[in-house]
Formats: C-alpha cells, structure tokens, sequence
C-alpha cells in the first residue's frame, strides 16, 4: 500500500482527488477559518439567547432577592421574600394546586395508550381521520379550548350538566365549584393534550418489530402478556419522554385557568380561585397585577426548584424501567 | 369470526373517543350561529338559528382584524427568523469544529429547560426600556431565537450522510456554501417540522403576548379572546364565534399539512 506517511488522517481524506486550487483549500482546511464561520453562525442565536434568556434567568435570581417599589426602583432585601414566601397560604395553596394538577394530568397517559395501541392495529382502516380528530385540540389555541369548556361547563346552560340531567343527575356550577374546578379542568388538560401524546406513543408503538409479536405468539403469550412483555418495555422510552413532558407542561399550567377562572377581578370573584390557581398565574398576578415583582421572581424561583427536582427524580426512576433498545 | 368481532370493537372504541374530541367544537359551531336567547334555553336545542351576525359582531367587539393581522405577521417573522438563525447555528454545532463547540451547546440546551415566567420580568424591563411596550416588534424579536430550533435542526443535519458535504468541501466550497446549496435543501423536512411547530406555538401564544401588548390594538388574538371573559356580560354566541375565528387558520393549515405535522411532532418527541 502506497500512502503519504506524512500528515494528519485529515490530509490523507482531503488530498486523494487533488485538483482544488491549493491556496483556497488551505483556506477552508484552516482551523481558524472554520472556527470564525462557527461563530458567525452561531452567533444572532447566540446573542438573542444570551440577551433574551440566559441573562433574563440571572436577573430573575437576582430580583427575587429584591423589592420593588411603586415607582420603580428595587432594593435588596436579601431572603425576606423567600421568608415570606414558606408562609404564605396563597403560594402554598398555589403549589399544592400546582402539584395536583402535574400528579393527576398523568392519568391522561394511560387512556391514550389504549387508543395508541387501537390505532396500531394492523390492517386497520380510517387510522389518519382517527388521529386527525383526536389531534384536533392539540393545534387548536388553548384560549379558543378554554373558552367553549367555559361554556360547555357553564351550571345553568351548560352541555355537560344537560348531559348530566338526561341521567338524572343534577351537576355543580363547575369550574365556580371549590370542590369540582381543579377536576373539571384536569379533564379538560388531559383531553386537550391526548392527540400529543397519542401521536408519540403511535410513533413509539409503529417502531416496535412486529416479528416480536410473532416469537411471543409462538411461546404462547397471550394478547394481555405481550402488552407487559414486549410493548410496555419496548414503549417505555416514549413513555418516559411523555411523563416529563407532562409533569413540566402541568407545573406551568396557565392558559386555561386564566381564560376559565379568570384573572384580576374577576378571579378574586370566583369562590373557587384560591382551589385551582397556579404558581404561573400567582406570579402573573403578582408580577403584572399588583407589580410586586421581586415576590413574583422568588415565586417563580420556587417553580423552577420544583420542576428540577421533579425531573431530577424522573431521570433517576427512569433506570428502573426505562429500557433503551 | 373473531378478529372481525375484535375489529369493530376497536373502531367503536376510537369512535367514541373520536366523538368525545369532536363535541366540544361541534358544539362551539352550533352555538356560534345561535342568539343569545336560544343558546341558553333550557333544555338546549340542537338547532341553530343561523344568526351570521354574531361573526360580525366580534369585530365590533375588539379590533379583531388589527389583531387577525397582528397574529399572522408575528408568526410568519418568528418563522422565518427561527428557520434562519436556527439552521444556521445548527448547522455550525452538527458539521463545524471549533474550540467551545461543547459548552455553546450545553448552555443553549439550558435555555431549553427553563420555564418561560423566568424570562418575562427581565425581558419586560428590556422592551420598556427600549420603547417597545405595544408593538409588534416586543413580540417578534425575542421569538426570532430559539435554543429547541437549534436542537430540533442539529438532529436533523447529523442523520444527513456526511459524503455529500465532504464532496462540496472537495469541490472547494466554503462553510456558507456548503450550509447554503448543501445543507438547507437537504433538510426541507426538518425545516418543515419546524416551521409548522413554530407557527403553531406563536399563533397560540398567550403569555408574552398578553404580558408585553395591552393595547387592543397591538394584541394578538389570543390575548384579545382572552381580554374579553370576566366582562361584566357575556354573550357566549359571539364568544363562540370569536374563538372559533381565531382559531381556524391554524386548524385549516393542520388540515392541509396533517402528515408533516404529525411527523414533526413525532420527530422533535422520539428525538427531542
């Protein structure tokens, strides 16, 4: 074998058909050169990340050890919000709402694993006008969402309680209700987000081999023993995606109680506001209603200890059962 | 037989969810086109009364066409911006060698896992300093970058086949070119996925948008809707009509390009 002994592996690639103009290859062989091109098309990314969001978080950490003025301006008041914050029924109130609503947004999962694994029959037919209807709520604005659940809960003309008288069953005033708001608009999340997590798992389910199904089959496994045997561990890369994702879109609920329950007056209307306020709303409230915004950061800073410490748990679950083909 | 008995129970399964689905924008439609009166009849009727009125009626409601076109030009600048700036700094992390490369990447993907309210002060102080408050531009620039679209794109280009730069870079092109006639059009896919994402999330935005424009005439639909539920009366039929208005170009455009939508969102969930 005859080869160039000299140079680097990257000569040897470059240099086998050789007729480029040796000075502009040099250019672009030119480590400088690739970098400074790295770096120009990195940075309006870059700069706009830098501008508009990393340094935005340091100052949000910043704020929340700050108090502001009404007229602008903020001191340092070290941990006082914080203090203020662990007793504070409405924060606390807010967590804990906050929390349900990530705990119990998971039952949705389930239900559209079913119809995932319905869809992925073989031979089916309509699967497309199937997903598509089931996708609908998924693109649909969630203010658009909020406002017809608004009206299909509404007590006295609602849909849902007329539904609920044909069986004789007389239904609450929903989402005014302190004992049914935080359900009826879990249900209302978990039917919105079905379509999303339908489509994954749909994803997830079409990329296992089907001659798995066919060696269970042959051992004897039985429908309900390949689903525990082959699908679920199979699924559980998707299902794992998907509970993450559930657990920190539910931390930062927001649309939907803002355009169901109101804001600003008209929350501090509802009876059943201080069952199903967010953290995000809370902050909202505090950071744009009452301008008290250096409470509102450290609020906001609690949220985001929550949701690490939430998927620093999930990822460490996830050896458990998570398996990686 | 048994596999056809199996079969029907699956398709009324899906029907049933199906229909669950489908009733609450049944519904929303049907008492679009309803009056006030008859929308809240006890027992509800079925019926509508064909009142066409109630969509004329949302733009005296709100300047629902300032904010029809508000909605639409501030997805269509964060799309393009998104597509460029995203591609191009994808295309540097999935292809370029340069010292940083790890630790740029690293710090982009931390912007990923932050929740949006830690922004929002911040960057309301930004725009009110700059004048911005109320305009369309305090919603586009800071939705111009985007650390998922660089994510989302960097996949994309590291499961294209390396042979067809290398061939460019052989024929003595330089990075910009090769990204340019290479990479983009190679990438028309992934481009797609994240072009109709990024429509999506800026068409149905709520929480900048209501933040930062508080006047009627700068809001985007959705802060719009949204500025009209606690009003002391509410007339759910035009309220209907409303929503089902704003919300339509998006399900239209979903409708059209269903398939790359579902394997956009299939794409960013099996790789994001």
């Amino acid at each position: 074998m005859t080869a160039t002994v000299t140079g680097t592996a990257d000569d040897v690639r470059t240099a086998v058909p050789a007729p480029v103009p040796a000075r502009r290859r040099r250019q672009w062989r030119h480590r400088g050169a690739e970098a400074g091109w790295a770096y120009l098309l990195i940075a309006p990314t870059g700069l706009g990340l830098a501008v508009f969001y990393l340094w935005p978080v340091l100052q949000t950490g910043y704020f929340s050890f700050t108090e502001w003025g009404p007229f602008g301006g903020h001191e340092w008041i070290g941990l006082d919000n914080y203090r203020t914050l662990l007793a504070d029924e409405e924060v606390l109130q807010a967590l804990g709402n906050t929390l349900l609503f990530a705990l119990l947004g998971l039952l949705g999962i389930p239900v559209a694993i079913v119809f995932a694994a319905l869809l992925n029959r073989p031979r089916l037919r309509g699967v497309s006008v199937y997903r598509a209807l089931f996708f609908l709520p998924v693109v649909t604005m969630p203010v658009a969402v909020a406002m017809v659940w608004r009206w299909l809960y509404n007590g006295d003309f609602g849909l849902v309680n007329y539904v609920l008288s044909l069986i004789g069953v007389e239904g609450p005033h929903w989402i005014a209700d302190p004992a049914t708001a935080l359900y009826a608009l879990v249900a209302v999340c978990i039917w919105a987000s079905l379509g999303y997590n339908i489509v994954v798992f749909l994803a997830g389910l079409q990329a296992i081999p089907r001659e798995y199904y066919e060696a269970a089959e042959i051992d004897g496994a039985g429908p309900v023993a390949q689903f525990r045997r082959v699908t679920l561990p199979l699924l559980s890369p998707s299902l794992f995606f998907v509970s993450v994702l559930s657990v920190i879109g539910s931390l930062q609920l927001f649309d939907l109680v803002y355009v169901m329950a109101g804001s600003g007056q008209a929350a501090r209307a509802n009876p059943a506001m201080p069952r199903i306020q967010t953290v995000v709303g809370l902050f909202y409230d505090k950071a744009f209603y009452t301008n008290d915004r250096g409470y509102a950061a450290a609020i906001v800073m609690a949220l985001l200890v929550l949701i690490v410490v939430f998927t620093a748990i999930q990822f460490r679950l996830q050896k458990r059962w998570v398996h990686y083909g | 037989m048994a596999d056809r008995r199996r079969m029907t129970g699956t398709h009324l399964t899906l029907l049933l969810g199906a229909t669950v689905m489908v009733i609450p924008f049944v519904w929303q439609l049907l008492t679009s086109l309803k009056t006030l009166t008859s929308a809240t009849r006890v027992p509800p009727t079925l019926a509508p009364d064909w009142r066409w009125s109630n969509y004329t009626a949302v733009f005296e409601l709100l300047p629902f066409g300032d904010q029809f076109l508000n909605t639409a030009l501030i997805a269509a600048a964060r799309t393009a911006g998104q597509l460029l700036f995203c591609s191009m700094a994808a295309y540097a992390f999935a292809r370029l060698r340069f010292p940083g490369r790890g630790l740029i990447f690293g710090l982009f993907l931390s912007v990923l896992m932050v929740p949006p309210p830690l922004f929002v002060i911040p960057q309301y102080e930004i725009m009110a300093d700059l004048g911005w408050l109320n305009t369309l531009a305090a919603v586009i620039v800071p939705g111009l970058f985007s650390a998922f679209g660089v994510f989302l794109l960097r996949q994309f280009f590291l499961g294209l086949p390396k042979e067809l730069d290398e061939a460019a870079r052989l024929d003595g092109a330089g990075p910009l070119r090769i990204y340019w006639s290479v990479m983009l059009p190679l990438a028309k896919p992934g481009l797609l996925a994240l072009g109709i994402l990024t429509v999506l999330a800026s068409w149905n935005d709520l929480f900048w948008p209501l933040i930062v424009n508080t006047d009627p005439e700068k809001m985007t639909l959705s802060a719009g809707l949204a500025s009209l539920q606690g009003q002391f009366q509410t007339d759910y039929p035009v309220l209907m009509a409303g929503s089902l208005l704003a919300s339509l170009p998006v399900i239209v455009l979903f409708t059209v390009m269903q398939r790359h939508f579902i394997q956009g969102i299939a794409f960013s969930g099996n790789k994001g």
